[in-house]
């Protein structure tokens, strides 16, 4: 600082002061600017936050209470109407309002596996068969025509498909083979039609994820686009076309109304894959209406609700360890 | 502990919505447990539901075999009343039995007596007959047979008559076509022409229309139908030599007929009767009833209580 006059000393000081205090003011303000949250942004924010937070917490607690409800009502058949489980699970005898009461589910039980599993074993290798044409042998008309097509099936209605197994699979099945009609036949491929798109774009997904090098070394080594296809392309995407075939299983396991108009919906245990049977979600949608809540029979559908809801489960448990695996094998 | 405190929020945020769906919409099924429990031991609510005011939405819910004369009935109502409300919907004679136990409906209508069914407190509700409708045996045309005697229906659907000739038919093999064993189209056949023997396992289907189809499309299909769903694709069977139809029926020569009933809580007051008054008038007897395939229960000349026991009227 240099001392020439009282005057020029304050004149520089008061410069200086004042250039030091708007330097602080602007520091200030903007220190206020950049550090105070801004009120709109942090509105903004929270609303947004709490909007998603209560989706996630609404589908958690929708999901809670689905569980916790069906599982109240469905043990209360053992526990408040006193039905053993191994009963149940094991009996061939189905007339809850007869004398005595009679709970076996078995049948049911059976048919929903048999249908099932009917369905994804003529669903699987159609499915995955489609995929495999889409990616690998011919992309182009498989992507623009293929696939919409058979995409356009899932948005059919299940009634639809089961109308037109009525009219027309049931009439068949029972001309072709001198039969009844209404079989595990017609439910099974009612419901492999069902399932196919489910099959088809899931396994297409995973056939696509297979790296291009993977095929582009097979042919180098001098394999043949069907041994590529066979031991590299299938190979990679194994995994993936197990989750397609779980996933298809889980919508086969829960459709209910299609599989109930062509499969006869009888009790009794069938001797061959001609005869009708039953399933667990046609039992439940076939008495449901006409039973008292709160009663034994009411309960005892609950139960077999629950079974589906554990069923289902069971198969999202297989999924997400089929995931993994998938992780693992890159 | 900030971000739990928000969490909190949310949470308390979707449990009001919850709270508020599930108070506004009494057909929820875990809001109705409760009810269904307490209705008993309260007797002095039991009359609040059959009360509502005069521009209170009235709801008749049940049995889908009554529902198309039930909603032609309202829609009928409603125009003559400007400002009522009648909100009919279907789910079965059982849903409408507790639905209206448990208060959450104003009518549940039924196709069978309150008492036939465990678990609904018949003392509390109020039966209303408000039409009759008569079930046939019906076969598929081809069988070759078109009367029957109780023995050989019995004999049919018991399983122990497997083919049609031996009631003197063609020779096809005989399929039965049931209704679940909860239906109240089945506990009436079952009672009245099938004299309570138990039915052999055969196809099982809910909705009479697809029945229809069934018996219509299946060689040696036989199963049973109401009077309003027979059509030229199926063949209704005499019993023993009676016809079905309204004339037998309402002097019970033909017997496989039942009442549809219309339950309410306590006795009905408001809308809630004058709609019932309104079904129960001249012009829904004898208009909308017949078109809709019942039978009137005003032309009933015979009367018949939930054990089965028919009186002269």
């Amino acid at each position: 600082m240099n001392r020439q006059g009282s005057d020029g000393m304050t004149m520089i000081e008061k410069n200086v002061g004042r250039q030091q205090h708007r330097l602080a003011r602007d520091k200030s303000y903007l220190q206020s600017k950049l550090l105070k949250p801004n009120k709109k942004q942090s509105l903004e924010n929270f609303f947004g936050k709490a909007i998603a937070m209560s989706c996630a917490a609404l589908l958690l607690i929708a999901v809670i209470s689905i569980i916790y409800f069906i599982a109240s009502k469905g043990l209360s058949t053992f526990f408040v109407n006193q039905v053993s489980i191994v009963d149940f699970l094991t009996g061939l005898k189905w007339d809850p309002e007869g004398e005595p009461a009679l709970f076996g589910a078995f049948s049911f039980i059976l048919g929903s596996f048999l249908v099932t599993v009917l369905a994804a074993l003529v669903a699987a290798p159609l499915g995955i068969g489609a995929a495999i044409f889409m990616n690998e042998i011919y992309p182009t008309f498989g992507k623009k025509f293929v696939k919409p097509v058979i995409e356009l099936l899932v948005g059919i209605p299940s009634v639809v498909y089961g109308y037109v197994g009525l009219t027309v699979l049931v009439p068949f099945i029972r001309e072709r083979f001198e039969v009844l009609g209404f079989s595990l036949l017609a439910g099974g491929l009612v419901l492999a039609l069902m399932i196919l798109p489910t099959i088809t774009s899931v396994a297409t997904d995973a056939i696509e994820a297979v790296p291009q090098d993977m095929r582009n070394a097979a042919r180098a080594l001098g394999a043949t686009r069907w041994q590529t296809i066979w031991h590299v392309v299938l190979h990679g995407a194994l995994p993936g076309c197990l989750t397609a075939i779980v996933l298809g299983m889980a919508r086969a396991f829960g459709e209910a109304l299609a599989v109930q108009m062509v499969i006869g919906n009888t009790s009794k245990l069938p001797e061959s894959i001609f005869d009708p049977i039953s399933t667990l979600t046609s039992a439940i949608t076939l008495n449901m209406g006409n039973t008292i809540q709160g009663t034994a029979y009411n309960n005892a559908l609950w139960s077999l609700a629950l079974l589906l809801l554990l069923m289902s489960l069971f198969f999202i448990m297989i999924l997400r360890i089929l995931g993994r695996k998938k992780l693992d094998n890159r | 502990m900030k971000r739990l405190s928000k969490f909190m929020m949310a949470l308390t945020l979707v449990g009001a919505i919850l709270a508020g769906c599930g108070s506004n919409n009494a057909a929820t099924p875990q809001q109705e447990q409760p009810k269904t429990d307490s209705s008993a031991p309260a007797p002095a609510d039991s009359n609040k539901p059959a009360e509502p005011a005069a521009n209170e939405p009235v709801t008749a819910v049940g049995s889908t075999a009554l529902q198309p004369l039930v909603e032609q009935a309202a829609k009928d109502f409603m125009s003559k009343n400007s400002g009522t409300q009648i909100q009919v919907q279907g789910g079965g004679s059982g849903t409408g039995l507790s639905q209206v136990a448990s208060g959450a409906a104003s009518i549940g209508n039924s196709d069978i007596f309150a008492e036939e069914k465990d678990g609904i407190p018949a003392q509390e509700l109020v039966d209303h007959k408000v039409a009759v409708v008569g079930m046939a045996a019906v076969a598929n045309p081809q069988v070759g047979v078109d009367n029957l005697t109780k023995e050989q229906l019995i004999g049919i659907f018991t399983g122990k008559i497997t083919n049609w000739k031996e009631v003197g038919g063609a020779d096809v093999k005989v399929t039965l076509v049931n209704r679940p064993k909860s239906s109240g189209t089945r506990a009436v056949f079952h009672q009245f022409a099938l004299d309570g023997n138990e039915e052999a396992e055969g196809i099982t289907e809910d909705s009479s229309g697809t029945v229809r189809k069934i018996i219509s499309e299946t060689p040696g299909a036989i199963g049973y139908l109401a009077l309003s769903y027979l059509n030229e694709s199926v063949k209704a069977l005499k019993l023993d030599g009676v016809e079905a139809n309204k004339d037998n029926i309402v002097t019970n020569k033909y017997p496989v007929w039942a009442y549809e009933h219309m339950y309410t809580k306590g006795e009905p007051a408001g809308t809630t009767k004058a709609f019932l008054d309104y079904i129960m008038g001249d012009e829904v007897q004898g208009k909308t009833v017949v078109e809709t395939g019942f039978i009137p229960v005003t032309e009933m000349k015979v009367e018949r209580d939930a054990q089965g026991n028919v009186t002269q009227k």
